[in-house]
């Protein structure tokens, strides 16, 4: 009964210190009151909500102050896309600049049927540790590493792990290059959207050797670029490169390849690419 | 010894020999973490400097006149956190009328202060060192002037690091705690200057 009493005793004495201190601090809040803008809640209200970062600020609540204050652009919620920058701009009261929906593109199908692992590794599971260990654990030291660094990444579980490639859901992601940052080997990039056609090929090796590394390398063969009527993709440091501000989607690079390493999104959509073994073994 | 010469003492001792970042090692997190500008560390400084000197005076009044009477003393820690509490969100209402820019720029270490060991470790030693009013207050305050010459000192050399060549390894925070530690050694130095005196 006497320890109940003190206990009690204990909680009122210190709830009393509690409620005085609150009180103060009541009074200090109405004192020192600051108006808030009230557009940053509604901007707040307006962007992802993802918290990505990828506007380049610490945060949504951070990002719409900054819209406020106007030193950042309506626009710059990717993740947001095009009807959260509709919506900043409405309530900043300024046009709204059209926003080139993003997307991520892995470029690599070295799975598991096309590259031949070097050795097993049994470290850390994180891409970044087993990719700088000897030139990683699989054959080609440009590809995607398998280990899902990108996966676990990823704000909106958009991209997943298909028979040791990572594969991006393109109806869920949101464009907001998290992946792209994270990535050890750089093989992700953002491509407008409706940029379908896609060297899915990072490999600097010369042909041979390349070949030899995976199935679906490019060898730098140069025939995409002799087929392309706009002289868009090139091969540079031994890769394909297209410039997605010239190309027309035309896709005639894409059956001369002798590689299967060019892609169109379009088609590829309803086929099981990654586990679709490339027709002629070269 | 005259008292004045005493309480003289019992400052300097208190920023230079008693350094609460670098010879107690208290306080570590804002001083790694909002040393990268000299001017948001004065800013972080001085904010310390109020909330420890206010939490100095508050807390002796609550543990002489209220935890004592009702021989509550073992609850000094809980109660301590509750008036450093109240302090920071005083302080932060206060910065965030009258100082926005200095708000935005202490962003998270500001609420932070709540959780900053120095300041409780100031109230805490205060009592177990048995200060009496004035020696409390003039502990927490000039306790936190040697945090502010800290974290400034170390602002001071981080800004210089920007512009250095620095193996990749050590970049950031790695060549930061380790001239964190270099500095410690150095307040070393100050160790025993004032011995027998405060």
């Amino acid at each position: 009964m006497d320890t109940i009493v003190k206990i009690l005793f204990a909680i009122a004495a210190l709830g009393g210190i509690g409620v005085l201190f609150g009180f103060v601090l009541g009074v200090a809040g109405k004192k020192f009151a600051v108006e808030v803008d009230e557009r940053v809640q509604a901007v707040r209200a307006a962007v992802s909500g993802a918290n990505c970062g990828a506007c380049g600020y610490a945060g949504c609540d951070a990002f719409a102050a900054a819209v406020v204050r106007g030193e950042a652009s309506t626009s710059g919620c990717t993740p947001g896309g095009s009807k959260s920058a509709k919506a900043l701009a409405e309530i900043m009261g300024v046009s709204a600049a059209s926003v080139e929906p993003m997307v991520a593109r892995v470029r690599c199908q070295g799975n598991c049927n096309n590259v031949k692992p070097r050795f097993d590794y049994a470290g850390v599971p994180s891409c970044r540790a087993a990719g700088s260990l000897s030139g990683g654990p699989n054959a080609c030291e440009f590809g995607c590493v398998g280990l899902g660094d990108c996966v676990d990444r990823c704000p909106f579980g958009a991209i997943r792990m298909e028979n040791g490639v990572a594969v991006v859901d393109q109806d869920v992601c949101t464009g907001c290059g998290v992946c792209v940052a994270v990535c050890p080997r750089g093989i992700i990039q953002m491509l407008p959207t409706d940029q379908t056609v896609v060297v899915l090929c990072r490999n600097k090796a010369i042909g041979r050797i390349a070949a030899l590394q995976c199935k679906t390398a490019c060898v730098g063969c140069k025939r995409c670029e002799k087929q392309c009527p706009t002289n868009s993709i090139v091969v540079k440091d031994g890769v394909a490169e297209i410039d997605e501000t010239t190309c027309t989607r035309c896709g005639a690079c894409i059956p001369v390849c002798p590689m299967h390493c060019i892609v169109n999104f379009y088609e590829r959509e309803d086929e099981e690419v990654l586990s679709e073994q490339p027709k002629d073994e070269a | 010894m005259s008292p004045i010469v005493k309480i003289l003492l019992f400052m300097f001792s208190c920023v230079l020999t008693n350094n609460y970042i670098f010879s107690r090692f208290l306080g570590c997190c804002p001083f790694l973490g909002v040393s990268n500008k000299v001017e948001t560390a004065v800013g972080m400084g001085i904010a310390v400097t109020f909330v420890m000197a206010l939490a100095s005076l508050f807390t002796y009044f609550v543990y002489y006149y209220i935890l004592v009477p009702l021989s509550l003393t073992y609850l000094n820690t809980i109660a301590f956190i509750l008036v450093i509490a109240s302090l920071v969100q005083v302080v932060e209402m206060f910065l965030k009328k009258s100082a926005p820019s200095l708000y935005g720029a202490l962003g998270i270490y500001l609420p932070l202060i709540t959780t900053n060991c120095a300041v409780l470790g100031v109230t805490i030693l205060n009592i177990t060192e048995g200060h009496n009013l004035l020696y409390s207050v003039l502990n927490g305050t000039f306790g936190a002037l040697g945090f502010l010459l800290a974290i400034v000192l170390m602002a001071g050399v981080r800004e210089r690091l920007e512009s250095a060549k620095i193996a990749a390894p050590l970049k950031g925070f790695p060549i930061s705690l380790v001239i964190a530690g270099l500095m410690s050694i150095a307040f070393l130095g100050f160790s025993n200057m004032f011995a027998g005196v405060a």
